[in-house]
C-alpha cells in the first residue's frame, strides 16, 4: 500500500495554487462587485474555469514528464493552525489521482459554465449565478487538492453551501428553498461522520496530513481503523447520496440544470468516492469497513436504479440513475486495490455522459417551457436534432454499449465485482440491466414515439452556446474508453491506490462481456417492449403496482426518514418546548401580553415565573449536591 | 516597652503591588471618576465626556495588561509564569492577562456599542429617565426632553472591572467580591431598555433575583470548602484537597454548591433559565457586552477553580461537570430550534456554546498528560472564548441595526428576505451565524476543533461524540435564518435596516473581521492562549 510521500513543488506546479485562486477570485468580484459586474459578469465566471482548465492541463502534461514515481508534488501555502502539536498546514498536494479530478471539475466546469451563458440568459440574477458556480469550482479544487483531511474537510463543506446556495438558486419556489434545506441538513449528517473520524484520526496519530496518517495507519488497533473506515464512509454517503443518505439529490434537482449536471452529477456528488479512494490507506487496513462500503454501493447502485424507472421527470429519473452509478464507483471503491482505478475510471466517465446527458435535459427543458414531464414530451429528435444525437451518445455510454465509454467502465467493475464475491457481481450486473431499462424508456419517452406536447409549446433547439458544450461532452462521453488502452489508467493510479496483482480470473472476461451485453440488452428490449410499443399516457396511471408506487415514492426513502428521525425528533422538540412553555415562552406571551395594557396580570405571571425558574435552579442544584455525594460516598 | 510599641512592631503593612495590578485600578479608576462627571459635569457635555473617559480607560487598561503580561515572571517551573499579589488575593498570571485582554478588547468594542447614538435619533438606546414608569406622562416627557442616562457607562466600566477580578480571585472570598462586583450593574444595565420597557425590567428583575438566589449557593458552598479546608486560599485548599484530610462530605457539598453558583453564571442547564428572557429583556448593547464578556470571565473563574482549587478532586468533580455539559448542549442546541426571537436564539446559542465549552473543560488534558508544545484544555477553552467573544458581539450588534417602527425588530419573521433589503447586513450576518455554527474558515470551526481535540485527547470521547452531534443540530437553525433571509420573502413591508453611526459600523466591522480572521489564519491567538501558559498555584 503506497504511502502519500510528495515532493516539493517546483516549475510549472507552483502554479497549483493558481487553479483554485482564478475562480475563487472569479466568486469574490462576482460577489462583492454588484451590479457593476452584471454586463460581464458571466464571461468572467467563464474565463476563471477555463484558465484552470489550461493550468490543469499544462500541469498533468508535466506530470506525464516525469516517472510513474515522481507524480506527487506538494505545495506549502502556509500553516493553517499552529500549536505545538496541533498542527494543520494548508498545503495542496498534487498527485494522479487530484489530477485526473482537477482535469474533470475545470474541463466539464468550463463547459458548463459556457452552457449556463445561453442557459441563463434570461435570467434576472446570471451574475450570482456565476459567482456561486465560481465558488463552487474553487472549493471543489481544495477538495480534490487538500493535503490533510482538516482542508479536505474545508473544501467539503464549501461545496456543500455552494450546492445550497444553487440548489435553492431559485429562491421564488418553497420546493427549492425546501430541497436546499434537505440537502443541507442531510449532508450535515455525513458531516458529522466526517468530522467525527478526522478527530479521531488526529487523537489516534497526532496528525490529520496524509502523508503523516499513511505513514503510520498500520499501526492503529483494528477498532480505531474499522471506526475510521465506517466515520469516513457516513461523510461519504451523505455527500455521494449512497443509501441511507440519499434521500436529498432527487429533491435537488430543483436547482437549474446546468447545477445538476456540474454539482449533482459530474463532480461533488463524487467526492465521496474521491473520499474513500484517497482514504485507501485506511481502507486497506480496515476489512470490514471496506466490506461496509460495497453493500452500501451494491444496494445504492440498485435503490437508484429502481426510482429511476418509475420517474415522468426527466431531471429525477437522471438523478436516480446518478445515484445508481455512484453505487458502482462505491462498490469498485470497497473492494479494495482491484477496485480503486476502476472506481476513478468510471467516475470519469461517467462525469462525461451525466453532464452530457442533464445538459440535454437542460436544452430539452429550454425547448419545452421548462416543463420537465418526460409525458409531454415525445418525438423530439427532428424538433432538436443536436441535442437528440448528442443525449444519445450519452445514452449509450451509460447503459454500456459495446465501444462506448461506460462500455469499458462498467464491464471492469462487474467484473472486478464477480471476482470478489457473488452477490456484489450479481447486484452490478442486474443493475446493468434496469440502466438499459430506464435510460431506454427515457430516451423513447423523449425522442420518440408521438407528439405529447402541451398547447402552445414549440420545440427549438437551443443556442450554438448551448449545443457546442453537449457536442464537445458527447465525443468524450464516446471515447473516454481511451482511458483504459493498456491498463493506462490502473498504471497512472498505482502510485496512489496501489496496484493488483494480476490472475487469471475464473471466467474468461470476454464471457463476462458477453453476459454483460446480452443483460444490457434485455434491459432495452424490455423498455421497447413496454414502452415504446405502447402509447405513453399523458397523466401517469393511477393505477399500478405496488412496486411501481414504491419506486415513485423514492423506495419510501423520505417516509423511513420520517418515521426514524423526524418524528420522534419532532416529538422531542416539541416536549421540551412543551416543558420550557411552562417557564420561557410563557414569558414571551405574558409580555406580549403586558404591551396590551395588562401589566397588573403581568406582574403576577412574572412572580410566578421567577419563582419556577428559581425552583428549577433549586432541584438542579439539589441533584448536583445529592448526585456529588452519592457518587463518592456511596 | 509601650503597648503601642508592640503592636506597631507586629503589625505589617498589606504590600500591594501597585503595577501588577494597574489593569484593574485603571478601570476601577475610570468608573469613580465617571460617577464624579456624572455628579459635577454638566447635562451637555456629559456624554462626550464619558463616552471618551470610557474609550480611553479600557485602551488604558489594556495597555497596562500589556505591559504586565510582558513582564510576567516564571514561578515554579513548567508553563506557568506570574505572580500572587494583594497579598494573596489575587493570581496575576498568563491565563488572567489572557482573560482581562479578552474581555478588554470586547469591552472596547462593547463600549462603542453603548454610545450609539444614530439609531435611536440622536440619544443613547437606554432609557432616558429610568425612574419614570413606562407608559406614564413622566416617560414621555423624558422622551420629548431627549434625557439620557450616561451613567452606564461607569455602571460598565465598574462590570468590567469586576470581571477582571474574577478569573484572578485567588481566594474563595475575592472571588465572591468579584462576582457581585461584576453582577450588580449589569442587573442595573438589564432594565435600562429605552423602548419595550416593561420587557427590560422584568429582565433585570429576574435576573437579580435569580442572581441572588444563585450567589446564595456560592457563599454557602464558600463556607462548606471553608470548613474542610480551614482557609478561603486556592493554594491552602489544593493541599487540604490533595492531603485528604478527612470529611470529604463537606468538600463534595463545597464544591457541588460552588459549581452551582458557577455553572449559573456561564449559563449551563439547568441553570440557564433566566438566560433567554434576560438576553431578550435586555438593551441589546448590554446582552452583547453581557453575552460575550461575563462569559470570558465566568469561564476564567470556573478554570482557575476547579483546576487550582479543587485539582486534586477531579475525580469526584468530572461525572458532574459531564452530566451538565451534557445537558446543556441539549437544552442550548435543541430549544433554539423552535425560537422565534433572534435574540432569544442567540441566547440559547450561547447556552449551546457554553456547553461546547464545559466539553473542553471537563476533558480536562492537564500539563502532565500533553506533549511539549500541545495544548491543554485551558488554552483550547481560552481561545474559543476569544471567538466566541467577538462573533456574539457582532451578532448582536448586527440586531440592533434590523429595525422596524417599535425598534429592534427582533422576532424572526421580520427578518425574512432581509437578503434583498440589505445584502451587506444579511451577508455579514450569514458569516457571523456559519461561525457560531462551526464552518470551516470560521473562527466557530478552529475553535471548536482546538476544544474538541484537547477533550478527546483527554478521554472524554462520549462528550465529544455528544458534542459534535449537537453542533450538527446547532448548524440547523443558525442555517434556518439564513434560509430566512435569503430565501423567504419579507412579510408585510419587510425590515429595514437602519444605517448606523461609525460606532455600531466599527463593532459590526471587528466582529465580521475577527470571525474570518481567527478562522483563516488562527496561529497568533493560538500562541498568545499557547503562552498563557497553566495557573499559578
Amino acid at each position: 500500500m503506497p504511502v502519500v510521500d510528495p515532493a516539493a513543488a517546483d516549475g510549472v506546479f507552483s502554479l497549483l495554487w493558481l487553479v483554485i485562486a482564478l475562480p475563487a477570485l472569479g466568486a469574490a468580484v462576482l460577489l462583492l462587485g454588484g451590479r457593476r459586474t452584471d454586463a460581464w459578469g458571466h464571461l468572467l465566471g467563464v474565463a476563471t474555469v477555463a484558465g484552470s482548465f489550461v493550468l490543469s492541463l499544462v500541469a498533468f502534461v508535466g506530470l506525464l514528464g516525469r516517472g510513474a514515481d515522481d507524480r506527487a508534488f506538494t505545495q506549502h501555502l502556509y500553516t493553517w493552525i499552529e500549536a505545538g502539536g496541533f498542527r494543520v498546514e494548508a498545503s495542496l498536494l498534487y498527485d494522479p489521482l487530484s489530477a485526473l479530478f482537477l482535469l474533470l471539475i475545470t474541463g466539464v466546469g468550463a463547459l458548463i459554465h459556457l452552457y449556463s451563458v445561453g442557459y441563463m440568459a434570461h435570467d434576472p440574477r446570471r451574475r450570482r449565478f456565476f459567482a456561486y458556480l465560481n465558488l463552487f469550482v474553487a472549493a471543489m479544487l481544495v477538495l480534490v487538492l487538500a493535503d490533510d483531511y482538516v482542508v479536505l474537510f474545508l473544501g467539503w463543506e464549501g461545496v456543500g453551501l455552494a450546492s445550497y446556495l444553487l440548489i435553492g438558486f431559485w429562491q421564488h419556489k418553497p420546493s427549492a428553498a425546501v430541497a436546499a434545506k434537505k440537502a443541507f441538513v442531510v449532508n450535515r449528517v455525513g458531516d458529522l461522520g466526517m468530522a467525527l473520524g478526522i478527530m479521531l484520526m488526529f487523537a489516534t496519530f497526532g496528525s490529520t496530513a496524509f502523508a503523516e496518517v499513511s505513514r503510520v495507519a498500520t499501526e492503529a488497533t483494528d477498532g480505531v481503523l474499522t471506526a475510521l473506515g465506517l466515520l469516513l464512509l457516513l461523510a461519504a454517503c451523505g455527500k455521494s447520496a449512497q443509501v441511507p443518505l440519499q434521500s436529498w439529490l432527487l429533491d435537488a434537482m430543483e436547482g437549474p440544470t446546468p447545477v445538476s449536471a456540474l454539482i449533482h452529477a459530474a463532480t461533488m456528488v463524487t467526492a465521496g468516492v474521491y473520499l474513500v479512494v484517497r482514504s485507501n490507506f485506511i481502507y486497506e487496513n480496515a476489512p470490514v469497513a471496506q466490506t461496509a462500503v460495497v453493500v452500501v454501493g451494491a444496494v445504492t447502485l440498485l435503490w437508484g436504479a429502481v426510482i429511476g424507472c418509475a420517474k415522468d421527470d426527466i431531471k429525477k429519473a437522471l438523478a436516480g440513475s446518478t445515484m445508481s452509478q455512484i453505487g458502482y464507483m462505491m462498490l469498485a471503491a470497497g473492494l479494495g486495490v482491484a477496485g480503486y482505478a476502476f472506481a476513478i475510471f468510471h467516475l470519469l466517465t461517467h462525469g462525461f455522459f451525466k453532464a452530457n446527458m442533464f445538459l440535454g435535459a437542460g436544452s430539452v427543458m429550454h425547448g419545452m417551457d421548462d416543463d420537465v414531464d418526460m409525458r409531454h414530451y415525445g418525438a423530439l429528435q427532428k424538433a432538436m436534432p443536436v441535442t437528440f444525437l448528442t443525449f444519445a451518445m450519452g445514452y449509450l455510454a451509460i447503459i454500456g454499449f459495446p465501444g462506448f465509454s461506460g462500455f469499458w467502465s462498467k464491464d471492469k467493475i462487474i467484473e472486478a465485482g464477480f471476482e470478489d464475491n457473488l452477490v456484489a457481481g450479481l447486484a452490478a450486473l442486474l443493475g446493468a440491466g434496469i440502466t438499459a431499462f430506464y435510460m431506454t424508456r427515457l430516451m423513447l419517452m423523449t425522442f420518440f414515439g408521438e407528439k405529447r406536447w402541451e398547447k402552445g409549446v414549440h420545440p427549438h433547439e437551443s443556442p450554438k452556446v448551448m449545443t457546442v458544450p453537449l457536442i464537445v461532452l458527447a465525443a468524450l462521453s464516446v471515447l473516454g474508453g481511451v482511458m483504459l488502452l493498456g491498463d493506462w489508467i490502473v498504471g497512472f493510479l498505482a502510485p496512489v491506490v496501489g496496484e493488483a496483482e494480476h490472475h487469471t480470473p475464473a471466467v474468461p472476461p470476454i464471457v463476462m462481456t458477453l453476459v454483460v451485453v446480452a443483460v444490457v440488452a434485455v434491459g432495452v428490449a424490455t423498455a421497447w417492449l413496454l414502452v415504446g410499443r405502447r402509447e405513453v399516457p399523458r397523466t401517469a396511471p393511477q393505477r399500478v403496482s405496488v412496486f411501481t408506487r414504491a419506486a415513485r415514492a423514492d423506495l419510501y426513502g423520505d417516509a423511513i426518514n420520517e418515521a426514524l428521525f423526524m418524528r420522534p425528533g419532532d416529538r422531542f422538540v416539541g416536549d421540551l418546548v412543551t416543558f420550557d412553555n411552562a417557564g420561557v415562552d410563557g414569558a414571551v406571551n405574558g409580555t406580549a401580553a403586558a404591551f396590551g395594557g395588562m401589566s397588573g396580570r403581568m406582574r403576577r405571571w412574572q412572580n410566578g415565573f421567577v419563582r419556577s425558574y428559581a425552583l428549577s435552579v433549586l432541584v438542579g442544584a439539589l441533584v448536583v449536591l445529592v448526585a456529588m455525594l452519592a457518587v463518592n460516598l456511596a | 516597652m509601650s503597648s503601642a510599641a508592640v503592636l506597631a512592631a507586629e503589625f505589617q503593612a498589606p504590600s500591594f503591588e501597585y503595577s501588577l495590578l494597574s489593569p484593574l485600578l485603571v478601570i476601577f479608576g475610570v468608573a469613580i471618576t465617571g460617577v464624579l462627571v456624572e455628579a459635577f459635569a454638566p447635562r451637555g457635555s456629559r456624554y462626550l465626556l464619558q463616552a471618551v473617559l470610557a474609550v480611553l480607560g479600557v485602551v488604558g487598561a489594556l495597555v497596562a495588561t500589556v505591559i504586565v503580561g510582558l513582564n510576567l515572571v516564571s514561578r515554579g517551573g513548567g508553563t506557568a509564569h506570574g505572580s500572587i499579589a494583594a497579598e494573596g488575593a489575587i493570581a496575576v498570571d498568563g491565563p488572567s492577562i489572557f482573560i482581562w485582554g479578552t474581555v478588554l478588547v470586547l469591552s472596547l468594542v462593547s463600549v462603542l456599542l453603548f454610545a450609539e447614538r444614530r439609531l435611536e435619533g440622536g440619544v443613547l438606546s437606554f432609557a432616558g429617565q429610568a425612574a419614570a414608569l413606562p407608559g406614564t406622562e413622566a416617560e414621555r416627557e423624558a422622551s420629548t426632553r431627549g434625557l439620557e442616562h450616561t451613567e452606564v457607562f461607569p455602571l460598565m466600566m465598574f462590570a468590567v472591572g469586576g470581571m477582571m477580578l474574577f478569573p484572578a480571585s485567588n481566594d474563595l472570598l475575592t472571588m465572591f467580591v468579584a462576582l457581585e462586583v461584576l453582577s450588580l450593574p449589569l442587573y442595573l444595565l438589564c432594565g435600562l431598555a429605552r423602548r419595550r420597557r416593561l420587557l427590560s425590567q422584568e429582565a433585570a428583575l429576574k435576573y437579580f433575583m435569580l442572581g441572588a438566589f444563585s450567589s446564595g449557593f456560592f457563599i454557602y458552598g464558600i463556607a462548606l470548602v471553608y470548613g474542610y479546608a480551614g482557609s478561603m486560599n486556592f493554594a491552602a485548599i489544593s493541599a487540604a484537597v490533595s492531603g485528604r484530610a478527612g470529611g470529604e462530605g463537606l468538600l463534595l457539598g463545597g464544591i457541588a454548591l460552588l459549581a452551582v453558583g458557577m455553572m449559573f453564571k456561564v449559563g449551563a442547564a439547568p441553570f440557564h433559565a433566566w438566560t433567554p428572557d434576560v438576553y431578550q429583556g435586555a438593551p441589546t448593547a448590554v446582552t452583547a457586552f453581557m453575552a460575550a464578556c461575563t462569559k470570558v470571565a465566568a469561564f476564567g473563574a470556573l478554570l482557575r477553580l476547579f483546576y487550582v482549587a479543587f485539582g486534586g478532586a477531579r475525580w469526584d468533580w468530572t461525572p458532574m461537570v459531564w452530566v451538565i455539559a451534557i445537558l446543556t448542549m441539549v437544552v442550548g442546541s435543541v430549544l433554539a430550534l423552535s425560537q422565534t426571537d433572534v435574540k432569544r436564539m442567540l441566547a440559547y446559542s450561547s447556552i449551546a456554546h457554553a456547553g461546547f465549552l464545559l466539553t473542553g473543560f471537563v476533558g480536562a488534558q492537564q500539563v502532565a498528560d500533553v506533549g511539549i508544545g500541545e495544548i491543554t484544555s485551558l488554552q483550547a477553552v481560552l481561545f474559543y472564548l476569544v471567538t466566541y467573544g467577538f462573533t456574539t458581539v457582532a451578532a448582536f450588534a448586527v440586531v440592533t441595526v434590523v429595525r422596524d417602527a417599535g425598534g429592534e425588530a427582533t422576532h424572526l419573521s421580520r427578518w425574512s428576505g432581509l437578503g434583498k433589503e440589505s445584502p451587506v447586513v444579511a451577508g455579514v450576518f450569514a458569516v457571523l451565524l456559519l461561525g457560531m455554527a462551526g464552518i470551516p474558515l470560521t473562527s466557530g470551526f478552529t475553535g471548536k476543533w482546538a476544544v474538541f481535540t484537547t477533550a478527546l485527547a483527554g478521554g472524554a470521547w462520549p462528550l465529544v461524540v455528544t458534542a459534535v452531534l449537537f453542533s450538527v443540530v446547532a448548524a440547523f437553525f443558525y442555517v434556518r435564518v439564513i434560509v430566512l433571509m435569503y430565501f423567504s420573502d419579507p412579510v408585510g413591508e419587510g425590515p429595514t435596516v437602519a444605517t448606523p453611526s461609525i460606532l455600531t459600523t466599527i463593532v459590526i466591522a471587528v466582529g465580521f473581521a475577527a470571525t474570518l480572521a481567527l478562522g483563516v489564519v488562527p496561529g497568533p491567538v493560538l500562541d498568545l492562549a499557547a503562552a498563557a501558559g497553566e495557573f499559578i498555584r
